[in-house]
């Protein structure tokens, strides 16, 4: 078997005294698009923090490309797109100026280069924001401001995708944005790794679903359909499984 | 012009253009990561390196970077590891550095509370040749780092777990900002004072993201007015005896205030005018259209 990009082994970890992931197990293979569910506070935040490096693991095992967490160097393979924070900084800032961030992990200290610039361009037209490239990101919607962080991550042309809660907070429209840019990314080859409150547009892209419930995985394997009010118009509506096993996918759905 | 053909308003002056540069450069990191007040608490560990100055005869500015450099990568090591108690950390530093200065001062023989009111509130005109030496070693620094690193600081400031997670070495960089925080205060205390400090490192950039839309025009504009801000009212001081920093900081405070009002009603015009794109225009069908979609 080829390689995964993420493999996570009876990882364990805790904020504070309180333990957040109890061992828990994820591998998302070359080109394979992952969602983590799960209900507030069940740790799916701090496993995709733990797989980047935010987190402390205090057990378990954890390679990025093959390589353990702790040596790997190689970050311009990884374009993260963190939890959108709610506080922009205390200074004016376009939307190219966030954007071009997302290549510090090619250029480094050193500068800006053409190459740089250019995929700026590309990634703000994947995420349909090129117009909006001198606008100052105070001014946008929460969409639209989720669009530029996403732009942020293409932007350093990465092979695998990590990404925190991309649809929290997102008008229909720009989800619809996201999950074409996410299409475009799949079809190059990228992999996908993301945590979402529920499947929405970008349901027919999803190859796999890893459930976390109190920091321990109940469900991994095909993504569990919507139901209820979190179903979308176009959606099948089908009831939740009579198997009690399948409940811990209903309770994060309807989070 | 005869203010210019004195050596003593030379380096004056010399000394009020490379502060103009400088404390905001430094500043704009400080303020877009919101610890706009981090040059007030470097400025009262300064005092114990000025105090320390006295006590061993030695250069004070030298002393007192040394000092502040220090003081600053503590203060950056409690910001990124104590999450608890951050603050309290943070007050027995400022307040045992400005003790400690006062303490030190009144112990040499040198320092009186005269000398150390120099360094508290400045006094630009009794800069010597050596104090314009280090001024431009130390502003050179500043310059480098500031406009070298722009694209790295400005990551880091914007959002420090992206900036992570791009491999840069943010811990290494954070330290980097702390240290020329530190070194830009020393640089200004003899034009504005300790206690004036920040107020250069704030106040322009404030001023100028009145009017600006984009880091990199608010980094020049923040520059721009800390240049006028700090020759001018040196200048003044000149001409009106009027002390130099407390000159420089109302000059600054009232070029704010003048920016703002004139940027509000641009700012209501360009809303206005954002509001009537996004209003909902009805199509022939009768039903209406709106630019971001409704969840049902």
């Amino acid at each position: 078997m080829e390689q995964p990009v993420i493999a996570v082994r009876g990882a364990t970890a805790s904020l504070g005294s309180r333990p957040v992931l109890r061992g828990i197990d994820l591998t998302v293979g070359r080109g394979e698009v992952v969602a983590l569910l799960g209900a507030n506070g069940s740790g799916k935040s701090t496993a995709v923090r733990a797989i980047v490096g935010q987190v402390p693991l205090t057990g378990g095992e954890l390679e990025l490309f093959g390589t353990p967490r702790r040596r790997f160097r190689d970050w311009k393979r990884v374009g993260y797109v963190p939890q959108r924070t709610t506080a922009a900084g205390g200074v004016p800032a376009t939307v190219r100026e966030v954007v071009l961030s997302g290549r510090l992990a090619r250029t480094k200290l050193g500068p800006a280069r053409r190459a740089d610039r250019e995929a700026v361009v590309r990634a703000l037209e994947l995420v349909g924001m090129a117009d909006r490239a001198g606008d100052p990101v105070a001014a946008l919607s929460g969409g639209q401001h989720q669009r530029v962080l996403i732009a942020r991550a293409l932007a350093g042309e990465p092979e695998l995708l990590i990404m925190d809660e991309p649809m929290a907070g997102v008008d229909l429209a720009s989800q619809e944005v996201l999950a074409e840019a996410l299409r475009d990314q799949v079809e190059r080859g990228a992999s996908v790794l993301l945590v979402l409150h529920e499947l929405g547009p970008l349901e027919p892209l999803i190859d796999r679903a890893v459930v976390l419930r109190d920091g321990c995985v109940v469900h991994d394997g095909a993504p569990p359909r919507a139901v209820g009010q979190h179903a979308l118009p176009g959606h099948d509506h089908v009831h939740p499984h009579a198997d009690p096993a399948a409940e811990p996918i209903r309770t994060g759905l309807l989070s | 012009m005869e203010i210019l053909e004195l050596a003593f308003m030379q380096r004056a002056l010399l000394a009020a253009l490379l502060v103009g540069i400088t404390a905001p450069a430094i500043g704009i990191y400080l303020v877009q990561r919101r610890q706009a007040l981090m040059g007030d608490g470097i400025g009262h560990v300064a005092l114990t390196g000025v105090g320390l100055g006295f006590l061993l005869n030695a250069s004070p500015i030298w002393v007192a970077t040394v000092v502040c450099v220090l003081g600053a990568v503590v203060m950056e090591l409690i910001r990124s590891y104590g999450r608890t108690r951050g603050d309290i950390a943070l007050a027995l530093l400022f307040y045992g550095g400005m003790a400690g200065g006062v303490m030190l001062t009144s112990l040499s023989d040198r320092g009186s509370s005269a000398s150390l009111s120099t360094y508290l509130f400045g006094s630009i005109t009794t800069v010597s040749r050596e104090d314009i030496l280090a001024i431009c070693v130390l502003a050179a620094f500043v310059i480098v780092t500031t406009v070298g690193l722009r694209r790295q600081l400005f990551a880091i400031c914007q959002d420090e777990e992206f900036a992570r997670v791009t491999g840069l070495p943010v811990r290494l960089l954070n330290l980097l900002i702390a240290v020329t925080a530190a070194v830009t205060v020393t640089v200004a205390m003899r034009v504005v004072g300790l206690l004036l400090v920040s107020a250069l490192m704030v106040i322009p950039v404030a001023a100028s993201q009145q009017i600006t839309r984009s880091f990199a025009t608010t980094f020049a504009a923040s520059v721009g007015i800390g240049v006028l801000v700090t020759v001018s009212g040196t200048t003044a001081s000149y001409y009106v005896d009027v002390p130099s920093g407390a000159t420089i900081v109302l000059m600054a405070i009232g070029l704010f205030v003048v920016l703002t009002a004139l940027a509000t009603p641009l700012a209501r015009r360009r809303a206005g005018r954002a509001a009537a794109q996004e209003q909902c225009t009805l199509d022939g069908k009768g039903r209406s259209t709106a630019t971001d979609d409704v969840r049902v």
